[in-house]
């Protein structure tokens, strides 16, 4: 549950670095959802249509119609009346972004994704990430959807924790299916915030009606350190004496942390770990952060044969 | 004329060991259909040990893993094949 201000709690921002996502059903009203599936169509067809020309040389290059521009400022897209604008600045929406990239981000890009009823072909697995910098930042991606997907639907397949693997589209394209992976399904108006590096694919559609998604990447434009509500920080924010081998916490970020996926291999899980730990120091700017104690070992070890 | 068509499995394992448990996998079918399906499951083993069992054949194992990328591409992948007779 977000904090009162809509800005995620400390423990839900330790489940975003570990998981590399989160989850918030039916939480755009059931207006917003019609007034967006009311210009989906058209504005699908009308991106679709550039995008295609862009690639080929064929058709409309060069069309501008979009009211959000790259590297604009969120407040700076969309401007009322728009469906994707009021999503954007729905208090539940703004502060979960807000708890990630910071207030007023960049906008990226969006797209409308449809798939008809009946289309048998679905994307290869893949992260979103094929030229991204290998600093700690990130880049997050909502994807909301302004109708039920019942389960078995088709809906966005995705691998919880497969965030932090640095990997490219074609080298996770050979991976049909990973242990673990969860398949979308859920009430109208639920939207997922992934971060860039999580494998996901769009899937066929086996049903017989129109499914429609809005999809939007956003980039910070302020450090991505502790923007989140801080009220539970000092009470969950654990130290290196939280070892699950000496004297763990179940109520701890490093609880979240250590959570295993079932595609990690029993010693790569361990590596998994150490790069969620720090993306944690990153997001909050604390050096010392532990789990586990993987990195103090190494860190005090100078001190300790100094002693 | 050869009849036979080659069905590939690849499997994704949590060490390098076989009997060890499946992490990811990919089938890829040259009989069209025709030959034997996957079993039901996900996975459709719950180790390469039990590929074999089935009547898999091992033909290629994972090379040695290089130290500076323990957190990119899954690894541990055995490729299994089988043949169908389709006469």
């Amino acid at each position: 549950m977000p904090a009162t201000d809509h800005r995620l709690t400390t423990i839900e921002m330790a489940r975003f670095v570990s998981q590399g996502y989160l989850r918030f059903d039916a939480v755009v009203p059931p207006e917003l959802n019609a007034a967006a599936l009311a210009v989906m169509p058209s504005v699908h067809e009308r991106k679709s249509a550039a995008a295609v020309a862009g690639f080929t040389g064929h058709g409309p290059v060069g069309d501008r119609g979009d009211q959000a521009v790259s590297a604009a400022r969120i407040s700076e897209c969309y401007p009322a009346p728009s469906p994707f604008g009021e999503f954007l600045r729905l208090p539940p929406i703004a502060g979960v972004i807000e708890s990630l990239v910071g207030p007023d981000p960049s906008f990226d890009h969006d797209f409308v994704h449809h798939i008809a009823p009946g289309r048998s072909v679905g994307q290869h697995l893949h992260p979103d990430a094929i030229v991204d910098s290998t600093d700690p930042t990130f880049d997050i991606q909502l994807f909301w959807f302004p109708h039920e997907v019942e389960p078995g639907g088709g809906g966005t397949r995705f691998v919880p924790g497969t965030h932090i693997r640095r990997t490219t589209s074609a080298a996770t394209a050979k991976y049909q299916h990973v242990a673990g992976e969860e398949e979308f399904a859920g009430p109208a108006g639920t939207v997922l915030v992934f971060h860039h590096g999580l494998w996901h694919c769009g899937q066929p559609n086996p049903g017989t009606v129109e499914r429609w998604m809005y999809k939007v990447r956003l980039n910070p434009c302020v450090p991505q350190v502790r923007l989140w509500n801080l009220d539970d920080f000092d009470e969950v924010h654990n130290d290196h004496t939280d070892h699950t081998f000496a004297t763990p916490r179940a109520d701890s970020v490093a609880a979240q942390l250590r959570r295993m996926f079932p595609w990690e291999g029993t010693d790569s899980s361990r590596y998994d770990l150490v790069e969620r730990i720090r993306l944690w120091r990153y997001v909050t700017g604390d050096e010392s952060f532990d789990a586990d104690y993987y990195l103090s070992r190494i860190e005090r070890r100078a001190a300790l044969l100094d002693a | 004329m050869n009849n036979s068509r080659q069905q590939v499995l690849q499997l994704w394992l949590a060490t390098g060991a076989l009997d060890t448990n499946v992490t990811a996998w990919a089938f890829y079918d040259g009989t069209r259909g025709e030959g034997p399906p996957l079993p039901d499951g996900s996975p459709p083993y719950a180790t390469g040990v039990e590929a074999l069992e089935d009547g898999w054949r091992l033909i290629a194992v994972p090379g040695p893993l290089p130290a500076d990328s323990q957190t990119g591409e899954l690894h541990q992948g055995f490729t299994f094949e089988r043949r169908i007779d389709m006469s």
